[in-house]
């Protein structure tokens, strides 16, 4: 049987308090849904513990995702999100490790859950952040030679500067200004 | 005789190395853009590396910048096999956010056409394979019945497959009599005509051979690569988020979930996929019919505020699209938009497993290894 969240947050908190004292930052419970704000240097330790507990048992690994909060403000700037649900008693829960612009790197889960492969590597293609110990971090949605990163905030929403050539021949013709400004639709306009 | 083909080759003089080849992104049996490098030694497949994004158009940071009302239609084109299903997902984790009631009438509309869809896209899963393993007949004989859907979600929504049917708060238009009639009129067709799929392929001696024992993914390894659905369960694993965590109305109604037994060969054989979505189908049908007979009377349409500016906050809803678990992550910092909306896309993270499976295997047992996944690129891209 799933537990309730509160229950949850309670057990899941304990555990990772056992791993050290300053790895949880914060425990967030909303519509019913149950957030632990992590230390991202024991993330590989955390998941490790919760998935042996086995009044928790996270067996499975449904996502990995990251946040850019430079709109917001926050610092540090990213949240990479785990997402966990467990196969024996059916709950989820969603771990968000805070990780500084300045110092874009996390210590990878491969070892622990081989699908976390492909989702690191969209993370990494998309934000930029550097999965340490991945064994191959490349670009997979992106081309290999793109620049920047399209879901950070500060990427143009029309696009990365593109460039062209001219006609018939290899000559570089220069680059055409952004055409879509980075707008936000209002809900009256639709 | 004895000089034309000697019976062992002459090793020393014969050359032999190792190719690299491209599968796709225009192969007929990638099921869109997928590109498959292949290192084949002969017919046998070393390595193979997926490259995928050729669909890419960056749908989580379009959804950034528009209203949660304007990101529904775009939710159909990241599955458009699946677009009611897609649609539900999205307005689910909205109304959770919001905290939005939708009235039962709606509630029950939209599972009825979400199962539809679900026959829908098992339906091309099914012809497309045997399409994919040289047999024709049944892929004609799959969209004669897939038509039967298009048209009825054609009369309820006017698009033949990007619905956008159910809308934050409900649904979009209430069913008629007429509508209801083509309903249970594709149910009769349906029975009628899933024994002759499996006349025709499921029990096909040629198509066992082909999918029995070929691509077998073990229970740990369907979990480790983070499976969801059909693929999950084909392995035996027994995870349906219509059971396991019931959204919309799913606890209401009476239905089984098939799972793989290795009836013809080894559980999490690519047979035993098939034929999971195949009993799915069966499944859906009696949903369908539990959800008709049960369909109240009322509104289909909730109250919902003209701008919709919802709570900050985090939200998640799993739901079970026909390729498996499919969910929108959407953190809200109180604005009209989302903050960020996240697609967690089933056929992504089982396209992952690809390069594992198909280590060792022969490169004609590559196309049916993929077409037992049963992927829809415009969601692995997104």
């Amino acid at each position: 049987m799933p537990l309730e969240p509160a229950t949850l947050l309670e057990t899941a908190s304990a555990a990772v308090k056992a791993i050290g004292a300053d790895a949880l930052l914060d425990g967030i419970v909303f519509r019913g849904e149950v957030t632990l704000v992590i230390e991202r240097d024991y993330i590989v330790r955390i998941i490790e513990a919760l998935r042996r507990d086995p009044a928790l048992s996270f067996s499975m690994l449904v996502d990995i995702t990251a946040i850019d909060y430079l709109e917001v403000g926050r610092e540090p700037r990213f949240d990479v999100v785990y997402a966990l649900v467990s196969l024996e008693h059916r709950h989820r829960i969603r771990l968000r490790a805070p990780v500084p612009e300045n110092d874009c790197h996390i210590q990878t889960i491969v070892p622990l859950w081989r699908g976390a492969d492909f989702l690191e590597r969209e993370v990494f293609d998309m934000f930029g952040i550097a999965f340490d110990g991945h064994p191959d971090l490349r670009r997979i949605i992106m081309p290999d030679n793109w620049e920047g990163h399209p879901l950070r905030k500060d990427f143009p929403l029309g696009g990365a500067t593109s460039f062209y050539y001219k006609q018939d021949t290899d000559e570089y013709a220069g680059e055409p200004a952004d055409l879509v400004p980075r707008i936000r639709v209002q809900d009256s306009d639709v | 005789m004895q000089e034309i083909f000697p019976t062992t080759p002459p090793r020393d003089t014969l050359k032999t190395e190792e190719m690299l080849i491209n599968m796709g992104p225009q192969h007929p049996s990638t099921h869109g853009v997928l590109r498959l490098v292949v290192r084949t030694d002969g017919e046998m497949v070393r390595e193979a590396w997926p490259h995928i994004g050729y669909l890419h158009r960056c749908f989580e940071k379009i959804a950034e910048t528009l209203p949660y009302r304007a990101v529904v239609p775009y939710t159909d084109r990241m599955d458009y096999l699946a677009s009611m299903n897609n649609n539900l997902a999205f307005c689910l984790a909205v109304e959770k956010l919001g905290g939005i009631e939708v009235p039962e009438r709606a509630a029950y509309l939209r599972v009825i056409f979400a199962e539809l869809n679900r026959i829908a896209s098992h339906l091309v899963a099914f012809g497309t394979y045997g399409l994919d393993l040289g047999a024709f007949t049944p892929f004609l004989y799959a969209f004669r019945e897939r038509e039967m859907i298009l048209s009825i979600c054609e009369k309820i929504s006017g698009q033949r497959m990007l619905y956008h049917y159910p809308r934050i708060g409900g649904v979009a238009r209430d069913i008629t009599p007429e509508i209801a009639g083509d309903i249970r009129a594709f149910l009769v067709q349906m029975r009628k005509a899933w024994p002759e799929y499996n006349d025709l392929l499921s029990n096909n001696q040629i198509f066992i051979k082909r999918t029995a024992d070929v691509g077998v993914i073990t229970a740990s390894q369907a979990i480790a690569w983070g499976l969801t659905g059909p693929c999950l369960r084909g392995s035996g694993v027994k995870l349906d988020m219509r059971k396991a965590k019931p959204y919309s109305l799913y606890d209401k109604f009476d239905f089984e979930i098939p799972v793989g037994e290795g009836l013809k060969g080894t559980t999490g054989d690519c047979w035993d996929r098939y034929w999971v979505r195949m009993l799915e189908m069966m499944e859906s049908c009696k949903i369908v019919e539990q959800a008709l007979n049960g369909l109240p009377e009322g509104e289909t349409m909730g109250k919902v505020a003209k701008v919709l500016r919802l709570p900050a906050g985090e939200v998640y809803v799993p739901c079970e699209n026909p390729r498996g678990e499919l969910g929108y992550y959407i953190i809200s910092d109180g604005q009209t938009q989302a903050l960020r909306v996240k697609a967690r896309g089933p056929s992504f993270c089982n396209l992952s497993i690809t390069r594992e499976i198909v280590r060792g295997v022969l490169v004609a047992d590559v196309v049916a290894i993929i077409g037992a996944f049963d992927i829809v690129l415009g969601e692995v891209d997104r």
